[in-house]
């Protein structure tokens, strides 16, 4: 009994031609997620915290706790 | 410096030899031939290995008459030789078929058995070290200071939009 010869030829073009396309489009997909799943709820919760911030009342309020040491708390 | 020229004098002499425990020197002395199990590394190996299908020498090479004949035999018509010459043949000349040489063993049991023994022996010698060999932990671990620490975290609004401040509700002054 002979053996059918091997293929010898086009192995390295033909796992590329496989493989390629689908790494881009997970990498891409990963991408695309990561965006709009981490980063952009992110941004919105910061947008959101920063309309309503009234930076001096805040900062009264660290002020009476006692925090700073440039101004002491209004008692003192 | 008199002693050291003893023990040299006396190394020379031989005391060595009866005190030493290496096989090598334990065979000498017994007057045995230590070429059978020493590698010659001068003349080509037999290899099994997957990625040498036609090794440099034969895995048998003493052979019996009888293989003799046998080889003396393989010269000529290969369709006269029966199955079982054949595969006396092949076993003359390979140690290992492929299937052979391609099967695994139940070692992986073993080494992972070891493994997780000598992890849990290592456990039980970093517990001993923190138990005896370790000083106290700092006074800023203690749990006073931790919670004058973490008052001080909130008033201070630490990461107030996802992290730490936003879990404090301030108008009640408790956690959420």
């Amino acid at each position: 009994m002979s053996l059918q010869k091997p293929v010898m030829r086009n192995l390295l073009g033909k796992r590329l031609r496989f493989h390629l396309p689908i790494a881009f489009a997970l990498s891409i997909v990963a991408a695309a997620a990561f965006k709009y799943g981490v980063t952009e709820p992110r941004k919105q919760a910061y947008a959101d915290f920063y309309k309503q911030y009234d930076a001096v009342k805040e900062f009264d309020a660290m002020r009476e706790a006692g925090i700073f040491e440039s101004v002491r708390p209004s008692g003192e | 410096m008199l002693s050291s020229r003893a023990l040299v004098c006396a190394l020379r002499r031989g005391v060595w030899r009866p005190l030493s425990t290496a096989s090598c020197v334990q065979q000498a002395a017994r007057g045995q031939d230590m070429s059978a199990d020493v590698l010659d590394c001068t003349v080509p190996q037999y290899v099994c290995r997957l990625d040498t299908p036609l090794p440099d020498v034969p895995f048998v090479t003493n052979l019996t008459p009888d293989q003799q004949l046998l080889k003396e035999r393989e010269q000529g018509d290969w369709s006269q030789l029966t199955k079982e010459e054949k595969l006396a043949l092949y076993r003359l000349s390979h140690q290992l078929s492929y299937p052979e040489m391609r099967q695994g063993s139940l070692e992986w049991k073993t080494v992972l058995g070891g493994v997780f023994f000598l992890l849990g022996f290592s456990g039980l010698l970093v517990w001993w070290q923190r138990v005896y060999v370790y000083g106290d932990v700092p006074h800023t671990l203690s749990s006073d200071w931790v919670e004058k620490q973490t008052q001080r975290m909130i008033d201070m609004r630490v990461n107030p939009v996802h992290g730490f401040s936003v879990n404090w509700d301030y108008e009640n002054k408790c956690w959420k």
